[in-house]
């Protein structure tokens, strides 16, 4: 086996216990409300159902820009839809700033031919997608074929272009966090502009241990290359708290440098109205309901 | 055993179908009519109210849709469950308000009796407060009563755990859920009925109780964008008059309770439902106008 598959053993357990650490971490006033903004621009607004209509990405474009009109809040960092839904996006989000993330390479299984998940790639790149989602082939992986992983995501991220490639490793059926380290290390030595865990469609999704192991990836590869790359936690992460628990963990994993839209971001589509909620609780000093706040 | 050491129950809040400590880690302790202490007491927070309602609006819903017998069905299981443990709560009941056991007895065997009412109105209050109104156009024009959602009870020390039990089972009837502070001198029986409500099938987080500082607590509670009506169970005009000014902000409903009236023909009415409860009027159209005989 090559070198390159050969990835650290990972002691679980004080993954766990080091995860758990930052949840500890108490960030009020204005730590907080900063905290919360920075959230807000590293969302990538999410939907990704099989009942998604232009109408419903439309008003999703329209959420991004608009989040709250009465607070004094960032854009998100960028729309994540469907190949087919790219071109309505970017068309609703022309000029603002945010951009259009698609996911791509069959997903959410990836249980399709190389030339399939090109040309789903080469789609959504060319209507216009700045960012492209691809997943791994989990089967494959698990096969032991880890060349064949290696090299579908190296060629994705050539029909990528200029666009930023961001690998689903799916990490909820990978199993073990080693494999969870060993398909890290797979994605950035393939080329990936960014590491992300989930696809959102299985449990569990993103959970702080797996994230921090994937940060540690990214921060020896860091060292050892001077090359970064970008971390997306993805599915599951629904509250203000929780977010502001990940940051934490970015900051005191990969430091200053990560914090920002560029480098981190959260696939979510809940986490949003959570985050204002608090921000209004913040500026009104009640606590908020969700009556008030847009559901997509 | 001549030495033995009594075996004493810590008293905790009762919160979405758990009894978790305060997260605040702060105790009181409240004294019963004769000056002999109750115990260490959980000084609930605005946090732990902020959990609780959170919890209430998760359970609402699909309390609401059970069917009125079946909710009637638990809170007549919730009086069985009080009867088979009767005289832990006359002995509670005469420590906190300095009752003769004699009186005590009365007092809870009275308030059994109250449930069982109110069990008795679950399936019965619709038809009296429904209404088919006549109308002068050509539509069949209907009002039901819905439930008005979270509701939150404050309670004054003069009415104690009489109030605690009638609120409850006149609210959660009509499928309210309900936050409750208990009455500071009262939480030890506040919280056995919370033992006794949590081995009564009703779901987690209908009912949720704190024991606490109203004062600390009562502008919170107002404020709280997500709590639809407000019981006050007391005297205080001062503070009844806050309340209505901090809860203008969501249209919160207020209802005042007088300890002064405190008869069976008051606690033990439909219309103590009915304060709980939101009116639908349904516009259904119909071949014949208003005031000719329907073709049916």
């Amino acid at each position: 086996m090559s070198k390159l598959f050969n990835s650290p053993k990972i002691d679980q357990l004080g993954l766990i216990e080091r995860a758990a650490k930052f949840k500890t971490r108490s960030i009020k006033k204005e730590a907080k409300i900063n905290g919360l903004k920075l959230a807000l621009s590293m969302i990538d607004l999410t939907t990704l159902e099989g009942k998604d209509t232009e109408g419903k990405v439309r008003q999703l474009c329209y959420k991004a820009m608009h989040l709250h009109d009465d607070l004094d809040v960032p854009t998100v960092a960028a729309i994540c839809v469907y190949p087919n839904m790219v071109a309505i996006a970017k068309k609703a989000l022309e000029g603002s700033g945010v951009k259009v993330a698609s996911v791509a390479t069959a997903f959410p299984s990836g249980m399709s031919s190389r030339e399939v998940k090109l040309a789903d790639t080469k789609l959504a790149v060319d209507h216009g997608a700045d960012e492209i989602d691809m997943v791994i082939s989990r089967g494959r992986f698990h096969q032991g074929d880890y060349q064949y992983v290696f090299d579908e995501i190296a060629l994705i991220k050539e029909a990528c272009g200029k666009a930023r490639l961001k690998v689903i490793l799916e990490t909820g059926e990978l199993g073990t966090p080693d494999q969870v380290r060993r398909a890290s290390d797979i994605a950035i030595h393939a080329g990936a502009d960014f590491i992300k865990t989930s696809t959102g469609k299985i449990s569990p999704a993103a959970t702080m241990p797996t994230t921090l192991l994937m940060l540690e990836a990214i921060k020896d590869h860091y060292q050892k290359t001077g090359k970064m790359v970008g971390m997306k936690p993805a599915g599951g992460i629904s509250d203000a708290k929780t977010a502001l628990h990940y940051l934490a963990m970015l900051k005191e994993t990969l430091g200053e440098a990560w914090m920002s839209s560029e480098w981190f971001r959260f696939g979510a589509s809940r986490l949003a109205n959570d985050v204002l909620m608090q921000l209004y609780k913040q500026k009104t000093g009640a606590y908020q309901s969700a009556d008030y706040f847009s559901k997509d | 055993m001549a030495n033995r050491i009594d075996v004493l129950k810590t008293y905790k809040l009762y919160i979405n179908g758990k009894f978790p400590r305060t997260e605040s880690g702060r105790y009181y302790q409240p004294k019963g009519a004769k000056g002999e202490s109750l115990g260490n007491i959980c000084l609930a927070s605005r946090k732990d109210f902020r959990n609780a309602v959170v919890a209430a609006r998760k359970a609402q819903q699909a309390w609401s849709s059970r069917s009125a017998f079946n909710r009637g069905q638990i809170l007549y299981r919730i009086a069985e469950h009080m009867e088979s443990r009767k005289a832990e709560f006359v002995e509670l009941l005469g420590k906190e308000e300095g009752l003769s056991s004699a009186k005590s007895k009365s007092k809870i065997e009275s308030l059994i009796d109250r449930i069982v009412y109110y069990a008795g109105w679950t399936d019965k209050f619709q038809q009296l407060f429904s209404s088919v109104n006549p109308v002068a156009s050509s539509h069949f024009n209907f009002s039901m009563l819905e439930p008005v959602g979270v509701v939150s009870v404050l309670c004054d020390e003069k009415v104690g755990f009489e109030g605690l039990v009638t609120a409850i089972s006149s609210i959660i009837g009509s499928g309210n859920s309900l936050v409750l502070l208990a009455s500071k001198n009262s939480p030890t029986s506040a919280i056995t009925f919370a033992e006794v409500l949590h081995h009564s099938d009703l779901p987690a987080g209908v009912v949720n109780i704190l024991s606490g500082d109203r004062d600390e607590l009562a502008t919170h509670i107002a404020k709280h964008m997500d709590v639809n009506a407000l019981l006050y169970c007391g005297d205080d005009e001062k503070l009844l008059k806050e309340l209505q000014t901090e809860s203008a902000n969501n249209l919160k409903r207020i209802i005042h309770w007088s300890a002064e009236d405190n008869s069976e023909e008051y606690l033990e009415s439909p219309y103590r439902i009915q304060e709980f409860l939101e009116t639908k009027t349904t516009w259904h159209p119909v071949e014949q106008i208003g005031g000719s005989a329907p073709a049916y």
